[in-house]
């Protein structure tokens, strides 16, 4: 038997036992005995971020990036309400977090003591599952049950609230990692027969399309492969959400670009015209479905979920099959039969309808000389990358799309953004966890001006720890999608989209003790790039990029997927009038 | 495109879809919170609630029945189940309206009815109470309490009337049920 160790050391032990090597977090009165264990010990290694936000963003980034699951430390009370925004990130985008939170000591609960909240309640609605923790025996199991459920099924944050008295309480601890859940244990193993019926739908499609999500990526390395092997083998066309980028290689001559609000031509096109839709591990958000009943109208849908409420939630699917990504593609790929090219229907038409569609060249935009366009800020800093073992992350807005339509991903894990909830000021502190997770890679934020404001003190971070995250900001000094809707649907009235006085962001990353680099003209935009890449330490380039430039092509709210906005040439009354009065009530 | 202004152009309830009512049974652990999240699952994904039910059932293994009479289309009934199902302390859940059917569950509740009044009043009160076999459980010169259990419309039924005869208020327990024969969940 093992001495009795402390609430705290327990926390600790258990980060360790989960594989887990680094933890973000924020110190504070009601989690010092955590933090006194932490000082005592060297398994774990903790990041001081400057804001609770940032310690979840950043543990968002290291597990998107790693397959793990991040870990946050922050102390009760402000700590705790702090974490809500990137809890709820965290949750909307499947991503496996853990937080830890520091409590006042049981006996003072519900007194309204000093940096006292409610913070399972709070969470309660932002999380997969969270805890109080009231007995000392009870701490180790629940900490192994949080890092359970966080991965386990769909994954997503988790919260165990501390009291400090529980922190400073003695109990034996045990590993107990491997123990069956009693309630909690998702199907991972798909329906054989589900799946047969998917393959008979599969065979008999003159213009299946594949559509893939965050699910492919959540569900592993492997699961990308066994995508790519079934592409591979069946030449279905292929397109996926803006969460599943990189689970099939963009150089790839089947992928069509992401689909969606701001996808290409020809992914829409297909998905509205296809006759067999397969989708991995997506979830027909209204980003991708547009007008729900114009989605998709000729179709027969398989969907492919580990997460059984996602099924018929919003789409009716013909064969739904619960299971994960990973497991059911495998089993998918070994039902298949062998000889699929001689049996399943020749869809050459299919493909020259796509090609057509491709012919638009749907992100095509007016080059400037003399200022740098956003999408070209992109294409070079993509150019230039490529071949580093870059990561990129985004804040939300313009830029973020820019990037999706522009940076082609080959690999998953590559790519971290803030999908579901659209959190402006995900990117900095995202990258900083991938960075951690990364050190030697090439980690770069692809920020907008406004957005970067949102996190910017997490640059400290970056600094401190010598990370050498990027931050590259498509500067157009507005924010771009708020004015770009404001022109659609109010009139071309810009209320307050205009990022008056923004920082001097050269002197902003020199205070901070990072670099600055400014580009304004594009004939240094490369020269730019490669110096930001060689810069070692953090450094952020404020790239000014034309300021009037929207975001196309572009599905407007309330229309459907064979009705886009497409780009250069749109006049202003075509986007005055894009959006119908019903249209106007969405977001 | 018609002038109905609609909720959300997202919105997937067609018109053809029926609202139904379904009685659903859940097994919960009983442990502090868990019917906080079963509300705020319902409250923040706008399902309804008709009747809610909850206490523990088997005191040695912690277990909780929750009994929810819900309704809604078909779509939003089955994805009520499998978000209840989502939940971490959920051990089962049954909707006995779509496994059982209506007469395959046993659904009961009990009310307790206060009535003030004089004179023939009271007697007609007293001759209701009798005729839907409620009991007599507690009673003043001006007053009775009725006690009666039975299923949701009869029980609407009894209070209907009594308020032509002084009804004062009313307290409910909400839905108990099971289904029948002899095995359980």
């Amino acid at each position: 038997m093992q001495d009795k160790i402390s609430g705290a050391e327990m926390i600790i032990k258990a980060i360790a036992d989960q594989g887990i090597d680094s933890v973000f977090g924020y110190p504070g009165g009601a989690v010092l005995p955590i933090y006194d264990a932490i000082f005592q010990q060297e398994e774990v290694k903790h990041i001081l971020v400057r804001h609770e936000q940032g310690a979840g963003h950043a543990a968002e980034g290291y597990a998107r990036s790693t397959g793990k699951t991040g870990v946050l430390i922050v102390t009760s009370g402000p700590g705790a309400t702090n974490t809500v925004t990137a809890l709820t990130d965290a949750l909307l985008d499947s991503i496996p977090i853990v937080c830890i939170s520091g409590q006042v000591p049981t006996h003072l609960i519900g007194s309204d003591a000093f940096q006292e909240a409610d913070t399972v309640g709070i969470t309660r609605a932002c999380t997969k599952h969270n805890w109080l923790v009231k007995n000392i025996e009870d701490l180790p199991r629940i900490m192994h049950e949080a890092f359970y459920v966080a991965k386990s099924g769909r994954p997503g944050p988790v919260l165990v609230d501390v009291p400090k008295d529980i922190q400073f309480a003695l109990g034996d601890y045990q590993n107990l990692n491997k123990i069956k859940h009693k309630t909690y244990n998702p199907i991972l193993n798909p329906d054989e027969i589900q799946i047969k019926r998917a393959i008979d739908l599969l065979l008999n499609a003159k213009k299946p399309i594949v559509y893939s999500g965050g699910g492919v990526i959540n569900s592993g390395k492997i699961a990308s492969d066994y995508l790519t092997k079934f592409i591979n083998k069946t030449n279905y066309p292929i397109t996926s959400t803006l969460m599943g980028l990189g689970a099939y290689p963009a150089s790839e001559k089947n992928w069509l670009g992401m689909l969606g609000m701001h996808g290409t031509y020809e992914a829409n096109m297909a998905m509205h015209d296809c006759d067999v839709m397969l989708c991995v591990g997506a979830r027909f958000d209204d980003r991708i479905t547009g007008k729900i009943d114009e989605f998709s109208p000729n179709s027969q849908k398989i969907h492919i979920d580990i997460d059984p409420t996602s099924i018929n939630k919003n789409i009716k699917v013909e064969v739904p099959i619960i299971g994960d990504c990973g497991k059911t593609l495998k089993k998918l790929l070994d039902l298949l039969p062998d000889n699929i090219e001689k049996i399943q229907k020749p869809f050459t038409d299919w493909w020259d309808e796509i090609e057509s569609w491709r012919k638009i060249d749907c992100l095509k935009y007016k080059k400037n000389a003399d200022v740098i366009m956003p999408q070209l800020a992109v294409e070079r800093l993509y150019e230039i990358t490529k071949n580093y073992d870059t990561y990129i992350t985004t804040e939300v807005g313009q830029h973020q799309m820019w990037a999706a339509q522009f940076y082609k991903f080959e690999k998953p894990n590559r790519w971290m953004t803030s999908g579901g909830l659209g959190t402006m000021g995900y990117g900095l502190p995202a990258a900083n966890g991938v960075q951690v997770a990364h050190p030697k890679s090439l980690v770069i934020d692809i920020a907008g001006d406004a957005s970067i404001l949102m996190n910017i003190q997490e640059l400290s971070t970056a600094v401190q720890y010598r990370l050498n995250t990027k931050v590259f900001i498509l500067n157009n000094s507005y924010m771009g999608m708020v004015r770009q809707w404001q022109q659609l649907l109010h009139g071309n009235r810009l209320s307050e989209s205009y990022s008056e006085s923004l920082p001097d962001f050269i002197k902003l990353a020199d205070a901070y003790g990072a670099t600055g680099i400014r580009v304004k003209s594009p004939k240094d935009l490369d020269d730019t790039i490669i110096q930001m890449i060689e810069t070692p330490g953090p450094v952020i380039v404020d790239c000014q990029v034309a300021s009037s430039t929207n975001c196309f092509p572009m599905i407007p709210s309330g229309r459907a997927h064979n009705d886009m906005l497409l780009g250069e040439d749109v006049p202003d009354e075509v986007v005055a009038n894009a959006i119908s009065d019903d249209g106007k009530v969405m977001v | 495109m018609g002038k109905k202004k609609p909720t959300s152009t997202y919105d997937l309830r067609s018109n053809s879809e029926q609202e139904e009512r379904h009685t659903m049974s859940v097994i919960v652990d009983n442990e502090p919170g868990v019917l906080a999240r079963v509300i705020g699952l319902f409250a923040g994904r706008g399902y309804n609630i008709d009747s809610l039910t909850v206490s523990e059932v088997e005191h040695e293994k912690q277990l909780s029945r929750i009994t929810i009479v819900t309704y809604g289309s078909p779509t939003v009934i089955d994805q009520i189940k499998m978000q209840l199902e989502r939940l971490v302390p959920v051990h089962r859940v049954a909707d006995l309206t779509a496994e059982f059917g209506e007469l395959g569950a046993i659904e009961r509740e009990l009310a307790i009815i206060k009535v003030a009044g004089k004179g023939n009043q009271r007697l007609e009160a007293l001759r209701l109470a009798e005729a839907f076999q409620a009991i007599t459980i507690d009673a003043t010169l001006e007053s009775f309490i009725f006690q009666i259990t039975g299923r949701t419309r009869e029980i609407d039924r009894f209070i209907s009337l009594m308020s032509h005869v002084g009804l004062v208020e009313v307290s409910r327990t909400g839905v108990a049920a099971l289904k029948r024969g002899a095995e359980g969940l």
